[in-house]
């Protein structure tokens, strides 16, 4: 296990270095950080010239990149151009963003699964058909037409809730973001699910299962979920990354500073240090997450063991 | 769950099972074991085209006979139809608007209304198809390409090319697709659904090249495939003619899913304003516009046709992906 896990860090070294040096690329090369700062109107060359010189602008793209992961790693994230450092836009974004994260992310299991297993169990039936033609209308319907229109029938019309969220983010305010924001995926894990229970619902190991007197639901939770859990955990642990990222969307329609509203502000003002930053550790977030998924199978399935 | 009454077991729905008996009772579908003995080969000439053709003639059988396949076949053939000549159904013109009609209700000649600029909706929901559907389609084939290719390499040569490749697969694989889609497309000055058609295709292809390694490496075990290269037959005579024949199934089958979630995103980036700018006509340029300060409060009708349309049209594409991967899944059968 130890020496499974340490081969899987170093391989994440060089994937982690790739993908940041992507998004450093599109940044730093694609787009002009000090331009940006003077807005339409063009900036005094020699007042550019410093500038370039101040952030190393000037020096070639791989210098640039290795300066800066070499800062990131003593915790500077560098000044945004706007004078406050990263770091501190990122202390107040990211509990919100985690927070929202995890109602998504727990509402998807819970519902998504419950929802798979009922359906999986009961192929055909009035509720099978039902489900599954939510599902395919939940993945057809994008998500910000989805979130405006909750947004406007709850929160303006009816007033169950407050249409935007205020800057603490309170759990019970982020319950319906966080559902808009799992929509999809909690449609993805019930098929995923109602697939995989279905077919393993044939297996021998429910067949003795049952053959043993079981209770039905004991054969249910313990041997018929937890083998037919491996592909729903896969997903979901990929899906961690799509959540942070897709709360763009969803932080824009509920006003939520979190995460995904200031990299939207960054990207808007092109304020790289901030973009880069924030991109830097949701890339680092989501090859953790697909890690622990990795290390989760051994739990789930006895049968898988690291060397 | 307490009304758990009893576990379906085996599932009502199989034909096959119930008797306990021998394990596997051989009866049914076995269509990869050996040529039937009455149809010898003929000389000289490999068995393989004939097979790949089964696979796809089965498909095509099993496909005509399943409703949803026809439905959003049907469906996607009519949006494509109208996204190539929008005027078959559509007479106006979608820049053409007059202010004056802001946020008019549906009237008759107007069947949809009109929206904040006085545009007449129908009109730019028919010619909103194009974009939409470009995107959709040339980022797809953009993706099953590079992702066929990057995967089928890295399968088919193994050792030291799988490592270098299917790293550069993870690299990409570790950039969440809307936001590196937004940081590019923010960066660039150009507009246009060519630079949205790039990076979608940039960003998506691992999932394709994964999905393409699997099927090549388990292809290349093949006898035909040995039976082949000890005919003397070169690396590219043997991806292109004995390979992708048997590995191109689930490409084409991600690709199609793929598709349709192509189109949602393109919808997404316009919304945020870094996809597909105003004189373009798309939906989600239209979507954008409608819930912009929630300017469908007091006329629905300019949110609700655009997102109909889209919505439709994404899940004419998942649906028809579902059905051709069910009919050329042979597990399934």
């Amino acid at each position: 296990m130890g020496r499974y896990l340490l081969r899987r860090l170093v391989q994440m070294v060089p994937v982690f270095t790739g993908a940041t040096f992507l998004i450093f690329l599109m940044v730093y090369a694609l787009g002009d950080p000090v331009t940006a700062l003077f807005g339409d109107r063009g900036p005094d060359p020699a007042t550019a010239r410093a500038l370039r010189a101040e952030f190393n602008l000037d020096k070639p793209l791989w210098e640039q990149y290795l300066r800066y992961m070499g800062k990131i790693f003593t915790g500077d994230f560098g000044t945004a151009f706007n004078g406050r450092p990263v770091t501190e836009l990122m202390a107040n974004a990211f509990p919100i963003s985690f927070r929202l994260m995890l109602v998504a992310l727990g509402l998807e299991m819970v519902l998504g699964v419950a929802l798979g297993v009922l359906t999986g169990l009961r192929r055909g039936r009035a509720l099978d058909t039902s489900v599954l033609l939510a599902t395919l209308v939940v993945i057809a319907v994008p998500t910000f037409v989805l979130g405006t229109t909750a947004q406007y029938l709850l929160g303006v019309e009816l007033g169950w809730i407050q249409p935007a969220v205020s800057p603490d983010a309170r759990l019970d305010e982020l319950l319906l973001p966080g559902l808009i924001l799992c929509l999809v995926s909690l449609a993805y894990v019930t098929r995923l699910t109602r697939t995989s229970v279905a077919e393993n619902a044939r297996a021998d190991y429910v067949r003795t299962a049952v053959a043993k007197g079981l209770p039905a639901r004991r054969v249910t939770v313990r041997h018929l979920l937890r083998n037919s859990l491996i592909p729903v955990v896969t997903y979901l642990g990929a899906d961690i990354g799509t959540l942070m990222a897709g709360a763009i969307v969803t932080e824009r329609i509920f006003n939520i500073q979190g995460v995904g509203y200031q990299l939207f502000q960054g990207i808007v003002r092109q304020n790289s240090p901030t973009v880069v930053g924030f991109v830097v550790v949701l890339v680092l977030i989501f090859l953790l997450a697909n890690l622990f998924v990795d290390l989760l199978y051994a739990v789930l399935d006895p049968r898988i063991r690291y060397a | 769950m307490p009304d758990q009454g009893r576990l379906p077991l085996p599932a009502e729905d199989d034909p096959v099972g119930g008797g306990s008996g021998p394990p596997e009772p051989a009866g049914a579908p076995t269509p990869t074991l050996a040529p039937a003995p009455g149809r010898p080969a003929g000389p000289g000439a490999s068995p393989e085209p004939d097979e790949a053709r089964g696979l796809w003639r089965d498909a095509w059988l099993d496909l005509r006979r399943n409703p949803v396949f026809l439905v959003s076949a049907l469906l996607i053939c009519f949006l494509v139809l109208i996204a190539l000549w929008p005027g078959l159904i559509a007479t106006g013109d979608p820049l053409r608007c007059s202010l004056g009609r802001s946020l008019e209700g549906p009237s008759p000649g107007h069947w949809f209304g009109f929206d904040t600029q006085g545009c007449d909706v129908y009109t730019r929901t028919v010619y909103g198809a194009r974009a939409s559907i470009a995107v959709g389609v040339c980022a797809a084939l953009g993706v099953a390409v590079l992702g066929a290719a990057v995967g089928g390499l890295a399968g088919y040569f193994g050792g030291p090319w799988d490592t270098a490749l299917s790293r550069l697969t993870d690299v990409f694989f570790g950039i969440p697709m809307v936001l590196g889609a937004i940081v590019f497309l923010s960066m660039i000055t150009l507009s246009g659904i060519w630079p949205v058609v790039l990076i979608i295709s940039a960003l998506g292809w691992p999932q394709i090249a994964r999905i393409a390694r699997g099927a090549v490496i388990t292809a290349k075990q093949h006898d035909y495939v040995q039976a082949a290269r000890a005919l003397g037959a070169g690396h590219t005579r043997l991806l292109l003619r004995h390979i992708l024949p048997n590995a191109v199934a689930p490409v084409i089958v991600m690709a199609t899913v793929m598709l349709g979630t192509f189109i949602a995103l393109e919808a997404t980036l316009s919304y945020l304003g870094v996809g597909l700018r105003p004189p373009t006509v798309s939906w989600g340029v239209d979507i954008s516009a409608a819930s912009d300060g929630m300017q469908f409060r007091n006329a629905p009708h300019i949110l609700l046709y655009p997102a109909a349309a889209l919505s439709l049209t994404v899940l004419a594409f998942i649906m028809l992906g579902d059905a051709v991967r069910d009919a050329l899944d042979p597990k399934l059968r």
